[in-house]
């Protein structure tokens, strides 16, 4: 389990990017998770909640967008997708694939954020 | 009050991922072979190493060991046995190694530096999960596999073997009292990790570790060339 390690990082990422924003509210941050990354959204969520008290992303929503796996098929000349994780063959032609193109992402995609409206 | 969404698109371990990709660098400029061995606790990571360590010395090569464990400094005391150079790093409860920890276990190991090394070999903590979320900058990655833990071990931790170089299956001496099925177990391997080189060994006969040496200096060569 290192979903925690994983959450503090996001939580200096988040925090460094919306001092560009000062007074801005963090509403959401939106992961890109590799079905391959090897982390529980539960335990993510979980982490979260308790990570980001006092911080400047307390009270937002995270949202995880888990990646299917997609090798290529030398076969096939094509990118294609696999449908789980117990058999790397291309799903159209049964070959093995070991050339991973998609699968292993964990990042931070974007931020919504609530900014005040100046004085004018 | 306005939103608006900031792209971002910064990978997690990112601070990792760069120490790592120093790591690396350094590494190959010393000429030295890195190999990160993960399992789960108990496959034989240890017992294989001590092995090897002392096959590689008999035969001259320059050869270390940085062991990750939670708590003990055991493993390390039992691969000093082999007289290489071994140095424990304890992770004081982390399931895993980092980049972090390798860089700071290297600066100021007193006697070892890289370019008088040929092979450096990191025993990570057993665990099948986190390590393989974190690259230590090793030029090949070892999953090991006990005949004991059951062979679809590869199916139900399919990141680790998928990002593994090398699959080593250990305690082969026990194939025989524990039922083990080879063949299901090497079908397994490849259907995760499709191609890749697999090693039947046991730490206690010596089955398997000839073409294991040989593959190590192999790699070795064709990197450096
Ligand atoms: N029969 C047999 N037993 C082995 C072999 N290799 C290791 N063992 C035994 O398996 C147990 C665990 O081996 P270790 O080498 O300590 O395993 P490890 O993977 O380093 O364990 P952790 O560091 O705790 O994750 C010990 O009792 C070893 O003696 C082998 O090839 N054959
Ligand atoms: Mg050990
Ligand atoms: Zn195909």
């Amino acid at each position: 389990m290192h979903e925690l390690s994983i959450v503090a990082s996001i939580v200096d990422t988040v925090t460094e990017s919306v001092a560009a924003y000062p007074g801005a509210r963090v509403v959401e941050v939106r992961l890109r998770v590799g079905a391959l990354a090897s982390v529980i959204e539960d335990s993510l969520q979980f982490c979260y909640g308790i990570a980001t008290e006092g911080t400047p992303l307390e009270g937002s929503r995270l949202v995880v967008n888990i990646l299917p796996v997609v090798v290529h098929c030398a076969a096939c000349a094509a990118d294609v997708e696999l449908e789980g994780l117990q058999s790397f063959r291309c799903p159209c032609c049964g070959e093995p694939c070991s050339d991973l193109r998609q699968g292993r992402e964990l990042e931070i995609e974007a931020i919504e954020i609530d900014e005040v409206e100046e004085a004018v | 009050m306005t939103t608006r969404i900031v792209e971002l698109r910064k990978g997690i371990l990112k601070k990792n991922d760069e120490l790592a990709a120093g790591l690396r660098a350094n590494y190959s400029a010393a000429g030295v072979l890195v190999l990160n061995l993960v399992s789960s606790p108990g496959t034989g990571k240890t017992e294989f190493l001590e092995v090897t360590l002392r096959e590689m010395k008999a035969r001259g090569a320059r050869v270390a060991a940085l062991v990750g464990d939670l708590e003990t400094d055991n493993d390390a005391r039992r691969l000093a046995a082999s007289g290489a150079p071994v140095r424990q790093i304890n992770t004081h409860g982390i399931c895993h190694l980092d980049a972090e920890m390798i860089g700071k276990h290297l600066d100021g190991w007193e006697g070892v530096a890289l370019d008088g090394l040929d092979y450096l070999f990191i025993e990570n903590v057993g665990n099948l999960v986190c390590p393989s979320s974190y690259d230590l900058g090793e030029g090949i990655r070892v999953a090991l596999l006990s005949v004991t833990e059951g062979e679809d071990k590869p199916l139900k931790y399919p990141t680790l073997f998928n990002s593994a170089d090398a699959a080593v299956i250990t305690k082969m001496d026990l194939a025989g009292p524990c039922g083990f099925n080879r063949e299901l177990a090497l079908h397994n391997i490849n259907e995760i990790r499709p191609g890749i080189r697999i090693f039947e060994t046991s730490a206690k006969t010596g089955t398997g570790i000839d073409e294991w040496l040989a593959y190590l200096a192999e790699e070795r060569a064709s990197r450096s060339a």
